[in-house]
């Protein structure tokens, strides 16, 4: 049974079409590696997935645990068992971090039913959360991601993930901008999470993330579509040969669309 | 002017004509001096700069009788309406602008004398003098003050001896009954805060009623030297109600000020807060919220004016409009000449929730001396869609994460408040003024 389905997904931004017939399959457990040029698509694939304004579906379908994702408000899809790990996380001054983490598993434990938590049960749980990825008390205690290096920000995310423990995490880009130290501790971070029962779609441009984060599956996102599946071997080829080769499979694909740059 | 008198003025008037003499010579000239002042200018109107945001055509036509005093005496006024966290000490409640002794409670401690202010004029006007003799109004610009020089009859007296501090904050309560449609109620205000001493006073509007009333309140603040004042007024009028607020702070040296504001409620609101920072090392300090809905108008009107060396003040306010309701801030610091030294900041920003609502803000500044450390600044905005975005991606339901930012927005002004019950309170206060929906 497959946890996520995306079958034949088109969608617009700004009512210039970016996914293109986008197909994917993820079973519980799995570990996805996205990988692609610029402009592929691969952050629209994230966001068209978390639900974010501005990204029409004009075509397809995405199928999670059973139910029509696209149908559900960014909220339910978090409660829902999605989550999103940002490439940029925003900074909400005014709104304590900790604060916000509660408030945020809270309504996920109301839409499902369950009671909500406490401060001092949801305390304890932090306490717990925080052995998978280290968040210093200064940092629990500002302003959410207000002033937080980029690293401090990556590893908020991931600590956030810990919290909420999704069922599906979508790691958009997570490595970029951080530095060889900072990358392993996201990475043993993400690999303390994963489980039977969890799956992850690992979106980068870089295979370096992949040294730490081993992927089941690996994609190749061109031209709005998944042209090129393997396992990690894949994303090692890339690494040495760049994309262009793919023009040679898919002659469909323009040139743009294996190097990231307009033609 | 030539023209007839309004349906407002006439009202006034009449109001006036039925109110007996207070037997002291120079304070029913005072009155009859502001009466005839108020009477010959009437409202001000839309080319009168000081009220180009706030038109008051309709309210021109509008008759308050004056409440009834033996009415709001009778009225029953549960006080499960204002009672308040963090405020547990000394209280003084006026009904439709009339002190009720039963529901208040004077005992404030050694070296602080308290009292309503018919009581203070039976008593010994002469102290009251200066202030209450004092003719010096503009015009039309002051119509309300006028009208509430001539017809106040009573309030409230507070003095601090020096070296006194009051432990909990004083709660004033101005209650509309709800019973008195259409009538009209003037309450004047006199504190003096004598030298090293310390007061905080909480000036609460509320109403169990929905009766539309016009009410005024004057007030004015003495803070000797080396003194401390912190004035927390808490607006929570029924929608129905038109209210005209003046304060006005003297500080002396090395004296401090701290002024709090939430307007939440009102039909018509104008609020007037002037500080004059008259003693090297004043200090004064300002931060307020208003959140509106509806088609409610509030008016913020905050001079600063610095006219000694070394004073500082800063202003943080904020601002939230919904619905078609309007909000106007204008703030002002001027420095005179001579007030070297000075260190002034005024910031004022401002959320538009809704495409109907409207906010005009307004930051002046005008500088007479010469080593000033000045800033203002003032914006209008949206709440931040990717703030949005990212609590929702988080679980957190839109309207949820709409009420979490715009109280992140206004927390600024919310912090140091006398102590933290009251703090957490009005948060709330505010949280459940904040609109539910989203208004796209």
């Amino acid at each position: 049974m497959h946890m996520l389905k995306i079958d034949n997904l088109h969608a617009r931004v700004e009512g210039k079409e970016i996914l293109k017939g986008l197909s994917l399959a993820v079973k519980p457990g799995e570990v996805h590696a996205i990988m692609g040029p610029n402009g592929a698509g691969k952050s629209t694939l994230g966001n068209v997935l978390s639900g974010r304004d501005g990204y029409e579906v004009t075509e397809g379908s995405v199928t999670f645990d059973g139910r029509d994702l696209l149908a559900l408000e960014p909220e339910e899809r978090a409660a829902v068992g999605v989550f999103l790990a940002f490439q940029y996380p925003v900074e909400i001054p005014g709104v304590n971090n900790t604060y916000f983490l509660r408030a945020a598993l809270n309504a996920q434990r109301r839409f499902r039913g369950e009671d909500e938590l406490d401060s001092m049960r949801f305390l304890k749980l932090v306490r717990e959360k925080l052995k998978v990825m280290q968040i210093s008390d200064e940092l629990l205690h500002r302003a959410v991601n207000e002033g937080f290096s980029g690293g401090e920000k990556k590893r908020n995310e991931i600590f956030q993930m810990a919290v909420l423990e999704p069922k599906l995490a979508i790691l958009d880009e997570t490595d970029s901008g951080l530095d060889i130290d900072a990358l392993k501790q996201v990475a043993e971070g993400v690999n303390a999470l994963r489980s039977p029962d969890r799956s992850f779609l690992v979106v980068t441009h870089y295979q370096r993330l992949l040294d730490y984060i081993e992927p089941d599956f690996v994609h190749v996102l061109a031209g709005g579509r998944i042209v090129e599946s393997g396992d990690k071997n894949l994303a090692l080829k890339l690494e040495a040969e760049g994309y262009a080769w793919l023009a040679d499979t898919h002659p469909e694909l323009r040139k743009a669309d294996l190097t990231g740059v307009p033609a | 002017m030539t023209t007839a008198p309004s349906p407002f003025v006439r009202a006034a008037l009449d109001a006036a004509a039925t109110v007996p003499a207070s037997g002291i010579a120079w304070l029913d000239a005072a009155r009859r001096d502001h009466l005839d002042a108020f009477a010959a200018t009437g409202l001000p109107e839309g080319r009168n700069e000081a009220w180009k945001y706030t038109p008051l055509r309709a309210l021109s036509q509008r008759a308050f009788a004056l409440a009834d005093a033996d009415a709001a005496k009778a009225a029953t006024v549960d006080a499960e309406t204002f009672v308040l966290p963090g405020v547990d000490g000394a209280r003084v409640v006026f009904v439709d602008g009339v002190f009720r002794a039963d529901l208040s409670s004077m005992a404030a401690g050694q070296g602080v004398e308290l009292l309503p202010l018919a009581a203070a004029l039976a008593d010994q006007p002469e102290p009251l003098r200066f202030v209450l003799a004092n003719r010096d109004l503009r015009g039309a610009a002051d119509a309300f003050a006028h009208l509430n020089a001539a017809l106040s009859r009573d309030g409230l007296v507070l003095r601090l001896a020096d070296g006194v501090t009051l432990d909990t904050p004083l709660h004033v309560v101005h209650v509309s009954s709800g019973s008195q449609p259409d009538s009209a109620w003037h309450v004047r205000v006199l504190v003096e805060v004598g030298k090293g001493a310390h007061a905080d006073l909480v000036e609460h509007y509320v109403s169990p009623g929905e009766a539309p009333q016009l009410g005024t309140v004057v007030a004015d603040y003495a803070v000797r030297e080396g003194a401390s004042l912190g004035i927390v007024v808490l607006q929570d009028a029924p929608a129905t109600t038109t209210l005209v607020r003046r304060g006005h702070v003297r500080l002396d040296a090395n004296a401090t000020a701290t002024l709090h504001a939430l307007e939440l409620g009102g039909a018509l609101v104008r609020h007037e807060f002037t500080a004059e920072l008259l003693g090297d090392g004043a200090r004064f300090d300002s931060r307020g919220v208003f959140a509106l809905a509806g088609r409610q108008h509030v008016d913020t009107q905050l001079e600063v004016h610095h006219k000694a060396r070394g004073t500082s003040s800063e202003a943080l306010w904020r601002g939230i409009a919904d619905g078609r309701s309007r909000g106007v801030f204008r703030g002002a610091i001027v420095v005179a000449e001579g007030a070297d030294g000075t260190d002034a900041s005024l910031s004022n920003k401002n959320l538009l929730l809704s495409p109907l609502a409207e906010i005009d803000t307004k930051p002046e500044l005008e500088i007479y001396a010469d080593e000033v450390k000045a800033a203002h600044g003032a914006t209008i905005g949206q709440l931040d869609e990717r703030s949005l975005f990212y609590m929702r991606s988080r679980g957190i339901p839109l309207v949820q994460a709409r009420s979490l930012l715009t109280l992140a927005f206004c927390r600024a002004a919310l912090e140091s408040l006398p102590n933290d019950a009251l703090r957490d309170h009005l948060g709330e206060l505010l949280v459940a003024h904040l609109p539910t929906t989203a208004t796209e």
